[in-house]
């Protein structure tokens, strides 16, 4: 028999400690991947996207965008199959 | 060999400044030579919970501009002879502390005691990325709350990138303390268990503070608990840590409030 269990609340509240792991096991292994630019890379990212589009028709699969994460650096690789 | 730790948290309000007084006063009570250093400049607080305000005279920022010696500076404890404070300006600018005038300091404490433990402000800015710099160790203070594990995921990772040690490639030493903790509460379900907090962070566990009535007490009066209490609950988690620290090898629990029966009938406080 669990000891604290002598002190249950007769009407007890639901356990909310596994919803906040939860919550913080998402968040966390969001935040960890995404050093301080990531929100600047990703706008970038589209924008370039974008750019290409008004330019030239392409498939979406043709284009191929990469983001390497290093400790100092960043790199950006975009690269698009153009029809010949 | 003198090691250099930084108790550091992200968040505010968790315990920072009442565990660097409390494992500062537990390390000195088990022989060794101990500064505590405030890195709170503008906000010190860590000399009212030591009980040395009213000794302040010189502080951090004097020694690291070469306005004052550090053996101006330090103050002494009055109860324990091989325990001292290195308060922070409460006046200053908050970047008036210089790199340079910060390295002279550490490395001087360094000859000076056996352990050097910086009390970092609260926040990523500048004065948090000053207490953490010099750092061998690091001691992240966690409550078991969602804000709190965010904050202190943020911190470690800043350890890895923004200190000495990484710098050089090396990588500081991490140890979690859990402080505030409700046994209680959290085999209800109702807050987070130390084993949650665990696998979230990856950072080896130091020990675990019970959330504790004395430790308010302590500081009401200005003492360490370990000093205030040493019977307490929060004073066992803390001398326990400090233990490890020195590198005593003791099985981690949750320490619980010894109620004394005799002394409730007749009137006093349990221990």
């Amino acid at each position: 028999m669990n000891f604290f269990g002598l002190f249950k609340r007769s009407d007890p509240l639901p356990a909310t400690a596994p919803v906040a792991r939860e919550r913080l096991q998402v968040l966390l292994a969001h935040e960890r991947g995404s050093p301080r630019n990531s929100n600047k890379m990703n706008a970038l990212k589209e924008e370039i996207i974008d750019a290409i589009a008004r330019h030239m028709l392409v498939k979406p699969e043709a284009v191929k965008v990469k983001i390497d994460r290093h400790a100092e650096v960043q790199i950006l690789r975009i690269a698009v199959d153009i029809p010949a | 060999m003198a090691k250099v730790l930084v108790v550091t948290s992200g968040k505010g309000g968790v315990g920072k400044t009442t565990s660097t007084a409390a494992l500062g006063a537990a390390l000195a009570l088990n022989g060794q030579k101990v500064v505590v250093v405030d890195f709170d400049v503008g906000l010190r607080n860590l000399d009212l919970v030591m009980g040395a305000e009213r000794r302040v005279v010189y502080d951090l920022i004097n020694v690291a501009q070469g306005n004052a010696k550090l053996n101006q500076a330090l103050i002494r404890d009055k109860r324990l002879e091989n325990l001292a404070l290195l308060p922070a300006s409460q006046t200053r600018d908050k970047d008036a502390l210089s790199e340079k005038g910060l390295a002279r300091i550490i490395k001087e404490l360094r000859t000076l005691f056996d352990w050097v433990i910086c009390d970092s402000p609260a926040g990523i800015e500048r004065g948090a990325m000053m207490a953490m710099r010099h750092a061998d160790a690091a001691i992240i203070i966690t409550n078991p709350e969602v804000s709190s594990v965010r904050d202190s995921d943020r911190i470690i990772g800043l350890l890895d990138a923004k200190t000495e040690k990484a710098a050089k490639g090396e990588r500081v030493e991490k140890h979690l303390l859990i402080t505030r903790y409700d046994q209680a509460r959290a085999m209800r379900g109702e807050m987070l268990k130390k084993d949650d907090v665990l696998d979230i962070l990856s950072v080896p566990l130091l020990g675990i503070i019970p959330e504790s009535e004395q430790v308010l007490r302590a500081s009401n009066l200005g003492q360490p608990v370990t000093i205030a209490n040493p019977l307490s609950a929060p004073a066992r988690g803390y001398n326990d840590a400090a233990r490890r620290l020195m590198g005593d090898n003791l099985a981690i629990n949750v320490p619980l409030e010894r109620f004394n029966l005799l002394g409730r009938i007749f009137g006093g406080r349990a221990a």
